[in-house]
This record gives C-alpha cells, sequence and structure tokens, in this order.
C-alpha cells in the first residue's frame, strides 16, 4: 500500500506542480520544503489551522509572493518567478476585495477590458458569468448595496471571466452564514464541474473542505502533513496531528507484540488488553505505536459480541447524548480510561434502553483502526 | 502587494518614493542643517549678513559666540521662560475650555453632533490671521467689550484690555482650541460612556467617576490636545504682535525681530535653534502618541 | 438617550459664543459707515466698495490665490506619492527619516521653518544664482512643502483603512502596477485627494509667516497686506475683506457638508 505522507509526486500529467517550496519572512518560515502536483481540472482542498501557512502558499501560487526557493509550473510554464498580472491563474479573496468604486458588470468585465477584448465579445462573456453566478438582476448595484453572500458571487464571477487555467480560492465561504455556506459549497462544486477548470481551495474548515473537494492537503506549520482523498484522510490519517486535526478519533497507546500480513497487534498498558488494527507503516516489535479508532466505527451492546475477530472492551455509560440521527457516549472502561462512541439511530429502538451508569461492551472491526507511528 | 511590486516594477515604486523624498531632502533638511550652519557664524555688515562656515582658505570656522550670547544675555533667557509659561497658561485654558466641550458633543445626538463639529472646524478654514484681528475691534479700548463693560455699570472708564498679556491668553485660546477640542473628542467618542455609569452604578459620584473612569481613559486625547496647542504656541508670532504689548516678548517675536530689524542672522538662527531644542521632546512625545494612536484605530 | 449635564451645556454655549462673537461683530461693523470702525455710524456698503476699488488688495490676492493654486495642486501630488509610500511599501532604505520628514514640517513652529527656507534661498542664490528674485515661486515652494505632509498624511489614513487585496485582485486580473493605481487606488483616495488639495490651499491661502521670510521686495500675498494695515490698528475695510472671507468659507463648508451629509 502507498505511503500516504508522500506528496503523491506520483500523480500523472500534473498540471499544477510545487516543487522543494520554501518561503520564509525573515526567520520565520511560513512554508516549509511543500511539493505537491495536482492534475488538471481536480478541485484540491488545503486545510489547516490557523497561521499554518495556507495563504501563504495560496499566494505563491497568484504571484503575490515568491518562493525563497523551490520552483512552480503550472501547465509545464515554469512561473515561479512570474508577476501575478502575467499567470494564468485567479483569485477569488478571503475578503472578496469587490472594487467599490465599481458596479456589479464593471467589477466582473475588468479582468477583460485590461486585455483589449471588443466591447461586444466583453459584453457577451460578461452575460454569460452574471448568469452562471445569478446576478442577473442585480448588474448595475454597487457593491454597497449587495448581501455578502452576492459580494461573494461578483467576486467568483469576476475571478471566472478570463477563463484561468486555475481558480484559487482563500477560504471562500468563511464570511457567510451556515445555510448559505451549505448552499454555495454545492454551487461551487457544480461551477467547477461545469467549467473544468482547477480549483484550488483553502480552508481552515474540515467538513467544507471534505464535501467540495476530491483531495485535500493537511497542512501544518507550512508543512504538509498527508496528502489524500477526503476518505483516505478521514479513515486513514497517517499521523497523530492529521488524527486529530480531522473529527475526533479515540488514541490508544501501545507496543507492537505481533505483526501479521496487513494487522498489527498492539498491547496496550492503559487498558490492559491487545489490540489489533491495519498497518499501513512499517513497524519493529516492540515499538511504541497508537490504535486509533473513531467513535462512529465502534459498536455498542450490553451483551459481550460473538464475533471472534473483534476488539472488544468492557465499560460503563459515563455520559451520552441524543443528538436526532444519532447518540454519542462517552464509555468509561475498566482502566477509568474514557472512549468516546458514535451510533447511528436507525431503528428507534436500537439503544433505546442504554442509561447512565448502565455496563456495556465495545467493539470494532481491526480494519476500523489504524496504527500511528508518529 | 509589497513583494510583488519590489521584484516587477521596483521603478515606479522608487519614483513614488523618490519623488517626495528628495523633496523633503531639499527643502527640508537642507535649509535645517543651513540654520545650523549659520548659527555657528560670525555677523558681519554684507550680504549675506554672516561669514561663511568655510573659509576661502578652506578652513573651518565656527564659534559658540551666539549661544553664548543667548545663554548670558538675561533678556533672552526671560524670554524663553515667558513663551514657555505663556504657551502652558494657554494650553490649561484649551483644556479647562476644550475638555467639557468635546465631552459635550461626544454625547450629543447623532443628527447635532456632525453641527456641533463642524462649527469647532469652521473657524479652522477661516483665516488665522483675520480671527486675531477680529479680537482687536473687541477688546480694543473703544471696543465691544469695554462699552459693554461700561454699560453694566462693572467699569466708569475705559480699560486697558487690547496689548496686555490677558489679551494674549484671550488670543491663543481662541485660535488653538480647535486643537485641543479635535483629539479629546476622537477619544471621548470612542471611549463606552457604559463605563461610567457603570461606576456611578457601583456607588462612585459624579465626580469620583469622571476622575477615575472618564478621565484615565481620555489620557491619550489630553495628551495629544495639549501638544497640539502647546507647540505653535511656543513660536506664535501674530498673536503677541497683535494683541500684546510692545513689551509682550515671546520667542517668536524676538526671532522675527532679531532677523528683519537687527538684522542679525546668526543669532537669529541661534534663537531658532534653542526654540527647536526645546520643543524636541514635546514634539517626539506627539509623534509617537500620534503613531500610537494609529496603530491602535488601524 | 443620555443627556448632557446643565454644566456642559452651559460650556459649550459659552464656547461657541467665544468661537462666533468675535466673527459676527467683524461682520457687523464691516458694514459701519463710520471711519472709526468701533463706533457705529449707520448702515452702509462704501468699504466693499472700496476694497474693490484698492488695487493693492486685488494685487495680493491675485497673488495669494494663484500660489494657493500652485502649491495645492503639488502639494496634492507630491503628498499623495508620500502617502502612498508610507501606507504601501512597506520596506524601503531610510523609512524612519522619511516618517519625520514628513510629520515634522506640521509640528514645526512657522518662525523656524520661515527662517530655515529663506536662508536655503539665500544660499542657493549664492551658489547657483537662483532664484534671483523671491516671490512667488520661492513662496510657492515653501507651502509645498509644509502642505505636502498634510496630504500624506490624510492619503495614508485613507490607505491604510483600504483593503490591500483590492490592489492585489486588480493585479490578479491582469492590471499591471501602474494600471492598478490608476484603475483602483486613486479613484479610491480620491476623496482624500481633494480633502487634502483644499486643506493644502486653505493652509497656503493662510500663511502669513513663512511668506514672510522667503518673499522679496514687491511680492506682497494678501496676508501680509492684511498684517500691515492691522499692525496700526482696526481698519474698515478690512472688515469687508474679512466678511467677504467668513461668507465665501463658511458658504464652501455648509454645501460640501450637505453634500456629503446627502450621500451617507
Ligand atoms: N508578509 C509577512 N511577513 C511576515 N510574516 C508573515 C507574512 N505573511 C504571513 N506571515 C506569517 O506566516 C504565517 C502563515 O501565514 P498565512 O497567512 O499563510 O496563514 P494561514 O494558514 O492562511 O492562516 P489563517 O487561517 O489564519 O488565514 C503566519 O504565522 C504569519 O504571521
Ligand atoms: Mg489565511
Amino acid at each position: 500500500m502507498r505511503d500516504a505522507t508522500t506528496t503523491n509526486s506520483d500523480v500523472k500529467d500534473a498540471f499544477i506542480s510545487i516543487r522543494n517550496v520554501t518561503k520564509s519572512f525573515g526567520d520565520f518560515v511560513a512554508v516549509d520544503d511543500v511539493s505537491l502536483d495536482i492534475p488538471k481540472g481536480e478541485l484540491f482542498a488545503i486545510l489547516g489551522g490557523s497561521g499554518c501557512g495556507k495563504t501563504t502558499l495560496l499566494r505563491m501560487l497568484a504571484g503575490f509572493e515568491s518562493p525563497s526557493s523551490g520552483r512552480i509550473e503550472i501547465d509545464n510554464v515554469d512561473v515561479t518567478h512570474q508577476p501575478a498580472y502575467e499567470r494564468p491563474v485567479n483569485m477569488m479573496f478571503q475578503s472578496y476585495a469587490v472594487f467599490p468604486h465599481m458596479d456589479v458588470e464593471k467589477n466582473i468585465a475588468y479582468g477583460l477590458v485590461k486585455d483589449r477584448v471588443s466591447k461586444t465579445a466583453i459584453a457577451k462573456r460578461v452575460d454569460e458569468m452574471l448568469e452562471l453566478v445569478q446576478l442577473g438582476d442585480f448588474r448595475k448595484r454597487m457593491p454597497g448595496q449587495l448581501s455578502g453572500g452576492q459580494r461573494q458571487r461578483v467576486a467568483l464571477g469576476r475571478a471566472l471571466i478570463k477563463s484561468p487555467k486555475v481558480l484559487l480560492l482563500d477560504e471562500p465561504l468563511a464570511a457567510l452564514d451556515k445555510k448559505l455556506r451549505e448552499r454555495t459549497q454545492f454551487e461551487l462544486m457544480n461551477i467547477q464541474y461545469e467549467l473544468g477548470i482547477t480549483f484550488v481551495v483553502v480552508t481552515h474548515d474540515q467538513e467544507e473542505a471534505m464535501t467540495l473537494s476530491s483531495r485535500i492537503a493537511v497542512m501544518d506549520e507550512g508543512r504538509f502533513r498527508q496528502v489524500g482523498t477526503p476518505k483516505e484522510i478521514y479513515e486513514f490519517p497517517s499521523n497523530r496531528f492529521v488524527a486529530d486535526f480531522i473529527g475526533t478519533i479515540n488514541t490508544f497507546a501501545g507496543k507492537v507484540t505481533d505483526i501479521g500480513d496487513d494487522t498489527i497487534s498492539v498491547y496496550c498498558d492503559e487498558i490492559g488488553a491487545s489490540l489489533s488494527a491495519l498497518g499501513r507503516h512499517p513497524v519493529e516489535i516492540g515499538q511504541s505505536v497508537d490504535i486509533a479508532v473513531r467513535p462512529e466505527k465502534i459498536f455498542i451492546g450490553k451483551s459481550e459480541p460473538e464475533d471472534a475477530i473483534h476488539a472488544r472492551l468492557k465499560g460503563v455509560v459515563d455520559d451520552l447524548g441524543y443528538l436526532g440521527n444519532r447518540s454519542l457516549y462517552h464509555i468509561k472502561l475498566e482502566g477509568g480510561r474514557i472512549v468516546q462512541v458514535s451510533s447511528q439511530n436507525r431503528r428507534r429502538s436500537a439503544n433505546r434502553f442504554l442509561e447512565w451508569d448502565d455496563d456495556v461492551w465495545i467493539s470494532w472491526r481491526p480494519r476500523s483502526a489504524v496504527v500511528l507511528v508518529d | 502587494m509589497a513583494t510583488s511590486v519590489q521584484d516587477h516594477d521596483s521603478l515606479w515604486q522608487r519614483l513614488t518614493i523618490a519623488t517626495p523624498y528628495l523633496w523633503l531632502l531639499a527643502f527640508f533638511l537642507v535649509p535645517f542643517v543651513i540654520i545650523l550652519k549659520i548659527s555657528v557664524a560670525d555677523p558681519v555688515i554684507a550680504q549675506p549678513p554672516f561669514t561663511p562656515t568655510i573659509d576661502d582658505a578652506g578652513k573651518l570656522s565656527a564659534t559658540a559666540d551666539n549661544f553664548v550670547f543667548l545663554l548670558t544675555d538675561k533678556l533672552y533667557a526671560i524670554t524663553y521662560l515667558r513663551s514657555v509659561m505663556m504657551a502652558t497658561i494657554a494650553t490649561v485654558l484649551c483644556l479647562a475650555l476644550g475638555f467639557p466641550m468635546a465631552y459635550g458633543i461626544a454625547r450629543a445626538r447623532a443628527e447635532t453632533r456632525g453641527l456641533l463639529l463642524l462649527l469647532i472646524v469652521l473657524p479652522f478654514w477661516i483665516s488665522f490671521l483675520l480671527r486675531v484681528y477680529a479680537w482687536m475691534g473687541l477688546l480694543n479700548n473703544y471696543g465691544v467689550l469695554n462699552n459693554f463693560l461700561l454699560w453694566l455699570g462693572v467699569i466708569d472708564q475705559p480699560i486697558q484690555i487690547l496689548y496686555t498679556d490677558f489679551a494674549v491668553f484671550v488670543g491663543l485660546t481662541y485660535s488653538y482650541l480647535p486643537f485641543m477640542i479635535l483629539p479629546l473628542y476622537a477619544t471621548l467618542e470612542r471611549m463606552d460612556l457604559d463605563l461610567v455609569e457603570a461606576a456611578q452604578d457601583l456607588g462612585a459620584s459624579p465626580t469620583r467617576a469622571f476622575w477615575d473612569v472618564t478621565w484615565p481613559l481620555a489620557r491619550a486625547g489630553v495628551v495629544a490636545g495639549c501638544l497640539l496647542v502647546f507647540i505653535p504656541a511656543m513660536g506664535e508670532y501674530v498673536i503677541p504682535y497683535l494683541l500684546g504689548g510692545p513689551e509682550a516678548l515671546l520667542i517668536g517675536r524676538v526671532l522675527f525681530d532679531e532677523f528683519f530689524v537687527n538684522r542679525d542672522w546668526p543669532l537669529a538662527s541661534a534663537v531658532a535653534v534653542v526654540l527647536l531644542l526645546l520643543l524636541v521632546v514635546p514634539i517626539v512625545f506627539l509623534q509617537r502618541s500620534q503613531a500610537r494612536n494609529a496603530e491602535g484605530s488601524a | 438617550m443620555r443627556r448632557n449635564s446643565r454644566f456642559i451645556i452651559s460650556t459649550l454655549a459659552f464656547g461657541y459664543a467665544f468661537l462666533y462673537i468675535p466673527l459676527v461683530l467683524v461682520v457687523v461693523y464691516s458694514f459701519n459707515d463710520s471711519r472709526i470702525a468701533t463706533v457705529w455710524g449707520g448702515f452702509s456698503t462704501r468699504w466693499y466698495g472700496e476694497l474693490l476699488r484698492n488695487e493693492q488688495v486685488l494685487d495680493a490676492a491675485y497673488l495669494s490665490l494663484r500660489i494657493a493654486f500652485t502649491s495645492a495642486t503639488f502639494a496634492t501630488i507630491l503628498g499623495t506619492m508620500a502617502g502612498l509610500a508610507l501606507a504601501r511599501f512597506s520596506r524601503f532604505r531610510g523609512r524612519t527619516l522619511f516618517t519625520g520628514m514628513i510629520t515634522s514640517p506640521m509640528v514645526m513652529p512657522e518662525v523656524i521653518t520661515g527662517l530655515s527656507l529663506l536662508l536655503f534661498f539665500v544660499t542657493l542664490q549664492q551658489l547657483t544664482g537662483w532664484p534671483g528674485q523671491r516671490g512667488f515661486s520661492t513662496i510657492t515652494i515653501a507651502h509645498i512643502t509644509f502642505s505636502m505632509a498634510y496630504v500624506a498624511v490624510i492619503v495614508q489614513s485613507r490607505l491604510s483603512g483600504m483593503d490591500e487585496s483590492l490592489e492585489e485582485a486588480a493585479m490578479d486580473l491582469g492590471g499591471r502596477p501602474l494600471r492598478v493605481v490608476f484603475d483602483i487606488t486613486l479613484p479610491l483616495i480620491a476623496p482624500a485627494m481633494v480633502a487634502g488639495w483644499l486643506l493644502a490651499f486653505t493652509l497656503s491661502l493662510d500663511d502669513l509667516v513663512i511668506a514672510s521670510f522667503v518673499s522679496g521686495p514687491g511680492s506682497s500675498t494678501l496676508p501680509m497686506y492684511i498684517f500691515s494695515k492691522v499692525k496700526l490698528g482696526v481698519s474698515p475695510d478690512i472688515n469687508a475683506l474679512a466678511t467677504l472671507i467668513i461668507a465665501f468659507i463658511s458658504a464652501g463648508v455648509f454645501v460640501a457638508w450637505f453634500v456629503i451629509r446627502r450621500r451617507a
């Protein structure tokens, strides 16, 4: 199985290719030796906490910062030192940066006016964009008279009018309220699908990254910690940072006791039990590792599960919460350790008799758990 | 933007910086150096009336005579002291009148606030000289104020008001009041007036609440306002000339006379250098407080 | 709504009376028929007539307006550049000196600025022969130097309140830096430039001390003329002149205020 920490330089026909790019501001390294390939037409997300260097990386793609070292190619052209106004790339800014002294139409047309395109061609293209971002009724409005969501769409239309090879989006939805955000997410996906333009989206919202993108790079302190599909990253985080950053996860520290074909057995002192999990990393007997398992991968029940290959542990219900379509449990194991479990409430009666202080068994399939080494 | 512009269009950027930079170097910094230079030259009766610092033989000639003279002649020491005192009193008067006014404007209803502020700024756009002049008609022996006092029966003969220190104070306060009110208003307006009420709610009397809450919070504005009044008042020339008596020697006027009447350019330069030294501390203070304010509001 | 206390209200009343009574009196006395400016001798507009026939006043006013117009225009150009440099180019060599030189003229006592510039012009003349005669050009240069600082500060504060990515967005869409300045930056700071121009214009029209230093014989600006008259005491035609200026400026300021309020 492929090692997920590589920055997947094995992608064929890389459209955007970032090679060992570093950016430092004085002594501070904002982006640290990052390499990445993005194929044409992909909707790629860069996900990370505040200050991890996402914007800096995006600005290097746009041409607002030049890398301290490394190189960037777009469509097989080295653009490392090309200024922003010459790159076939457009950006949608976090603040939208809609020109406040121009109406919607002029804002959207701005990119073409610079290119000396004929008036009729511009008008036609502007109409297309207005329709695409559904702002036809607002063409003569000034930005001051628009709502946040409408301004966001002006920024989108403006960035798309030149049919860029790549569209960069810096936190495109951060300023919108939850409902609008969800709707706009799907609009963005539709537009990307229709136009086939490569999108690179920066976000600190993991749910957004998961729903939007075909692949995600998780970033921390200027480096990529994992690059992969949302499913890979969620189900098989390759290190503790990614596991913690994306969703909730239960981890158990232990030492490797046995290495099988694709599973690894680990003895965990803390809970006094041996657990096995999918092994995606080369490990040695006796090595300290973590076993990690997502709350929704854990079965919960009053009786001991019969299936012999399940990892199973005994505990009591310490806390529980009903969240509509699912319930959340905090199970206290015999050693005092708390494990989070989430179960779907598909049948209304499924776990209805679980109450505080009930004795329960929790269990999961070895394939649902992963081994984390660093 | 900084980096990309630096990388790709440094010509345009350099031009933007260099043009005003060179202008200021030529017409602000160099003149300054020249003042310093002339303040250490000897006066001669010629055109220009001072010896060159570097003479024809290429030898450097500098003299501290002008400064020694300034320090030993009592007249100048007294004049500097008087200037500091007059500027201080004017500053205090401006603060005493300006603070309640700024406070009142900050607490006025939003619709009236704009108009009140406009009325503070308006005199500033009208000629400074004419505003000072307006007081001459008001304060002179047959002027409106004297007539008013006579009519009231407070006095039975016109009293001398114009050409006294009192008139100078009135003129200074009048001219610089807007400089006090505007920065004060800016801080008071930003201040959360609920704090005052909270303090009163906790049992503070209005006076206590003022000293405990309003005053400390308004201090930045007070400092800026005081410096904006004090610094120009120190070098003021027109007001003491038009409103003050002939003995109302303030440093700005002495400098002017030294230069134009006595034609002693080196001494005038020395007077200017000393005045500047006196003002360096308040000016640096002012720039600091304004820089801090700019950061705070950005 | 909080209310102002009686103390505050009376201080406000006193303060505004203090600010405006002298001006009102000047206006009233400008219509006084009597030659002795402080004695009321009936209503008349004769001083206005005399004012308009006084060629010295008209010459001085014309010179002042020319200087004010020229210096305000150059001060706006240079000040805008300086404001741009301060707000947008974060790092360049000598930035500290630059900032200091920008702000100093605003706080420098006028007598010092005037003296230093005169000494500078005299030295320059000795070295290069220029300026042969002091007057329009030297006063204009002096006024540009001290009023560009005000323009720079106004433009800088406008720029620092403006989203920097606006300019980046324009560049991203293919605008070269110079284009971006004309398409985005200048239109957005235009109000600040207009305000700066007006301020520079007023400062120039208002200046007496600096102009007295750097002007030569035969070139009197309006304030210099007024000063030479009022040195000797109150004079009725100056009352008339003051009234015209007060009326003109107040009307301008109020119109501007209403226009701005309408728009907001
Ligand atoms: N021009 C600059 N000069 C100095 N440091 C900078 C500059 N730009 C960014 N940094 C630093 O680089 C780091 C990464 O910044 P960046 O803007 O890329 O973060 P980010 O991942 O986009 O964070 P956020 O989610 O908060 O937007 C930060 O610590 C920031 O302080
Ligand atoms: Mg960011």
